[in-house]
């Protein structure tokens, strides 16, 4: 059965705004019972906002939905449940310190311990998801919470299964065998709702495919006739084109290498580095494009000295920084924009005068004998307002009352007035105004024809090719090999996020194997 | 249909100064219940306890000039009873800014009563204050010694120091009984667990004549405005307050988390040792079981009061003083037991932090399917 069973969930036309963003935009599909359907985009395609109508945790501000064939408003998870629809989040919610059968207990009606011990021990064999009931959580690997999970959905009899990005977390052998729980719940009639942005996966699993871009459904297809490069080139569009920045005129020498960056994840749901190595030399801009959570954030730790690695693996100006902190770095004339501005790159509650303080204490002499130059961290903040147009109350509001594109320039700004040799910029034009946006990009672009090395994580695939003069795609940890802009395709870039290098998944799976999983 | 806190947009700031003033206020309303169900006359209970204690220094202000100094007494035993919460105060208000939680000032005071202590009886003839000296610098050093032991199980083990540094207390508490019992005990003491009584120059001399009133009030009034300059001035206090308000903008600035932890904790416990010392010099004399050790946790609220700001520590401390000899008054007056007073204290501190909740946050009713 996949796809000819009766029609399950109907969504129609359905529209959800945040603001002036259209998370979704007239969004229609239909889901069968019985088929495995997929459901794809980029970050910020609307997937997210889509799933969370379904299963009531949002409501929708147009269109309406359809469960067998009959209007139904599903006002709250516990609504999604009573029709029969379960959903297994990518960061899953179990309690550490209760075992597998108090978790499940805790969604459940009420019913003797010993009963539902019996019954998950029943599902989990049906199945062939082996757990423990008796087991503490905390004792379990990823895979095996997630496992909880699904128990926890399945015990609820489900008639609809939300996944989201399930393989996320889980190793090459996890994954097999979760995709044959899913393959059999869709033979015994269950629709499970697909989201990931691994089109491998998708193409083996699934039988039909919704594809979102910008709120909107692009296509509709059936995966199995079609191949990863195809669905690649429908999530991403053909709009990413025009090179704005004319290419670097005299590359120098590098300025900051990353030299085989390896790093074990720090949590669970964090992404271990693998063998990472790239050379940004002075007058270029390098970006790393990719989706969200495949390692941007770890990646960026590394290079600011956050996290600290063996002194070899990150190299400002000749320097080896690994086991360096973040003011030794930005002594070596390193500048760091992480992609959250507030509570990251500024204190929401302090003046903007001391989110100055904040990276410039040891690089602008703004702390003399131990105690602050107000004055002076008050001028920087006035010159970062006034050359990038940081438009706030006046005097020296705290940070927090920044609109997020004023913010925006503003942490982008501090950094770029101090001219910095190596400046390492996540997500710089993120929920920005165009002008704004066309302001940061401009003073990047600047800063790179002056000399300095510029580094660029983001998820904007228009933005990395409007700016850079090589591109490289991060994906589990793993950098892609950087390419010159003008030999990038859309297409490329989409297959290389959707981790398109089978030789390296397989490497993955077995160092995943390999290791105890914590 | 449940109750939920939303956050609300533009927090008040002008609110934020206030919530001490209705902390206060509800708490009177509280207490005026709690007295009424003790069968007292709630007028006549909230009298003794807040107003009392300002009579006379009402008359006092209202003598002729010159005259009425006697008048002076139950003032200054308000500011007796604020100089050791106000040190501890002020150091727990540094603590808390940059979210390390001290709970157990009460334990790093014991411990900076004993230092000092043991300084003082290791000299019986002292005539000279000078030895109020060393004897200052072994009370700071004990309240650090006991504060280094979460601090250091908490950089090191990730312990909870909330956990550890209260646990000590208990700890302390029992080591002081050890020694007043034991190596300590004055053998002309006729075995009540007590220490030889400290010689002259061990004791604390007082500010002006007919009255308690100490040195410690300088003292305290010193730390609040050193620590408050630290804050607000130098890159130390920045350090503190970004790892306060958010631990990543920390370490994106580069400061460790761990420094933090100790000098937080070292500050905190070496004032509250210093509260120890000074208090037992001054009104104590000798090591005893009661040297007021439950200062310590009044202190809590006392920073908290102060808007965990240290100048504020000084305030923050009258007001739970007056709480205080208020509740002796009580006790004499009303014939209430000693532990309402700590009832009324525990009261503000709740209404304190509901108030403070209130502030950045509506109660709004949600609607569940």
């Amino acid at each position: 059965m996949d796809g000819d069973g009766r029609v399950l969930l109907e969504a129609r036309g359905i529209g959800k705004s945040f603001g002036a963003v259209k998370a979704n935009d007239d969004v229609s599909l239909t889901i069968r019972a019985g088929e495995v359907h997929a459901l794809l985009g980029e970050n910020g395609a609307g997937k997210s906002t889509l799933v969370k109508m379904i299963y009531g945790v949002l409501q929708p501000d147009a269109g309406e939905f359809l469960w067998e064939g009959k209007p139904a408003t599903i006002r709250s998870p516990g609504a999604a449940r009573g029709l029969g629809i379960g959903m297994v989040f990518q960061h899953f919610s179990v309690f550490e310190a209760l075992t597998v059968a108090e978790n499940i207990a805790l969604a459940l009606p009420a019913e003797p311990m010993r009963a539902l011990s019996k019954r998950i021990e029943e599902v989990s064999r049906d199945y062939g998801l082996a757990i423990d009931p008796r087991r503490s959580v905390h004792t379990l690997s990823v895979g095996e919470k997630q496992r909880v999970e699904i128990i926890r959905c399945l015990l609820q009899d489900p008639r609809l299964l939300i996944m989201d990005e399930p393989t996320s977390v889980l190793t090459h052998q996890e994954a097999e065998i979760l995709f044959g729980v899913l393959r059999k719940l869709a033979a015994e009639g269950c629709a499970i709702l697909y989201i990931s942005h691994r089109l491998e996966e998708v193409v083996a699993l699934c039988s039909r495919a919704t594809v979102l871009r910008q709120g909107k459904v692009v296509a509709a297809c059936d995966p199995r006739q079609e191949t990863a490069a195809s669905m690649a080139a429908l999530m991403v569009g053909e709009q990413v084109a025009g090179v704005e920045k004319p290419p670097a005129e005299a590359v120098g020498g590098p300025r900051l290498v990353l030299d085989h960056l390896t790093r074990p994840a720090p949590t669970e749901f964090a992404t271990a580095l693998k063998d990472i190595s790239l050379s940004v030399a002075g007058g270029e801009i390098v970006g790393i494009a990719g989706v969200a959570g495949e390692g941007q954030g770890e990646l960026m730790d590394a290079i600011t000295g956050e996290a600290r690695t063996a002194p070899g693996m990150v190299v400002i100006d000749g320097n080896p920084v690994g086991t360096r902190g973040p003011t030794a770095r930005r002594r070596l004339g390193a500048a760091f924009v992480p992609e959250e501005r507030n509570g990251h790159a500024a204190v929401g509650a302090m003046p903007l005068s001391e989110n100055i303080i904040l990276s410039h204490h040891a690089v602008a002499g703004l702390a003399q004998g131990g105690m602050l130059r107000l004055g002076r961290a008050r001028d920087w903040s006035k010159r970062t307002r006034a050359e990038f147009d940081v438009r706030a109350a006046a005097g020296d509001p705290v940070a927090g009352s920044l609109s997020g594109g004023n913010l925006q320039k503003f942490v982008v700004g501090r950094e770029i007035l101090r001219e910095p040799g190596v400046l390492v910029v996540s997500q710089p034009t993120w929920g920005v105004d165009p002008g704004a946006a066309a302001v940061i990009r401009r003073a990047l672009i600047g800063l790179a024809a002056r000399g300095s090395a510029v580094l660029v994580i983001s998820q904007d695939l228009e933005e990395i090719f409007a700016i850079c003069d090589r591109i490289a795609v991060i994906h589990r940890g793993h950098l892609s090999e950087p390419v010159p802009t003008a030999e990038m395709t859309a297409e490329r870039v989409g297959l290389l996020m959707g981790g398109a290098h089978p030789e390296l998944d397989e490497v993955d799976a077995d160092a995943a194997a390999g290791e105890p999983v914590a | 249909m449940r109750l939920a806190l939303v956050p609300r947009a533009q927090p008040s700031g002008w609110m934020a100064l206030l919530t001490p003033v209705i902390a206060i206020l509800a708490m009177m309303a509280a207490g005026a219940v709690f007295l009424a169900a003790l069968g007292k006359d709630p007028a006549e209970g909230l009298y003794v306890y807040f107003i009392q204690p300002f009579d006379e220094l009402w008359q006092f202000l209202m003598a002729p000039e010159g005259e009425g100094w006697y008048l002076f007494y139950t003032p200054s035993e308000v500011i007796v009873k604020a100089i050791p919460l106000a040190l501890m105060g002020a150091g727990l208000a540094v603590c808390f800014r940059a979210n390390v939680w001290n709970i157990g000032a009460a334990g790093q005071y014991t411990l900076g009563a004993i230092c000092a202590g043991l300084v003082a009886l290791a000299v019986p003839d002292a005539e000279s204050h000078f030895w109020l000296v060393p004897y200052c610098l072994a009370g700071i050093a004990g309240g650090m010694l006991w504060a280094a032991i979460p601090a250091a199980l908490r950089t090191r083990f990730n312990a909870n120091e909330i956990l550890v540094s209260l646990m000590l207390t208990y700890v302390a508490t029992l080591l002081l009984d050890w020694l007043i019992r034991g190596p300590l005990r004055d053998p002309q003491g006729y075995g009540f667990p007590q220490s030889r009584d400290f010689s002259e120059g061990f004791v604390m001399p007082v500010l002006v004549e007919t009255t308690r009133l100490h040195w410690g009030l300088v003292l305290a009034v010193a730390a609040a405005l050193v620590l408050w300059v630290m804050m607000s001035r130098t890159m130390s206090g920045f350090r503190l307050r970004v790892t306060g308000a958010s631990p990543r903008a920390a370490g994106f600035a580069g400061f460790s988390p761990a420094g933090a932890v100790w000098f937080t904790l070292l500050v905190s416990g070496g004032l509250a040792g210093l509260a120890g010392a000074v208090e037992v010099s001054a009104n104590v004399r000798q090591l005893q079981p009661d040297i007021a050790a439950g200062y310590g946790f009044t202190a809590i609220i006392v920073a908290f009061l102060g808007r965990l700001n240290p100048l504020g520590a000084l305030p923050g401390a009258l007001v739970l003083a007056v709480s205080y000899i208020g509740g002796e008054n009580a006790e004499i007056f009303l014939k209430l037991p000693k532990n309402a007073t700590a009832v009324f204290q525990g009261m503000l501190l709740l209404f304190l932090l509901a108030a403070d909740t209130l502030i950045r946050y509506r109660i709004a009713l949600v609607r569940t399917a």
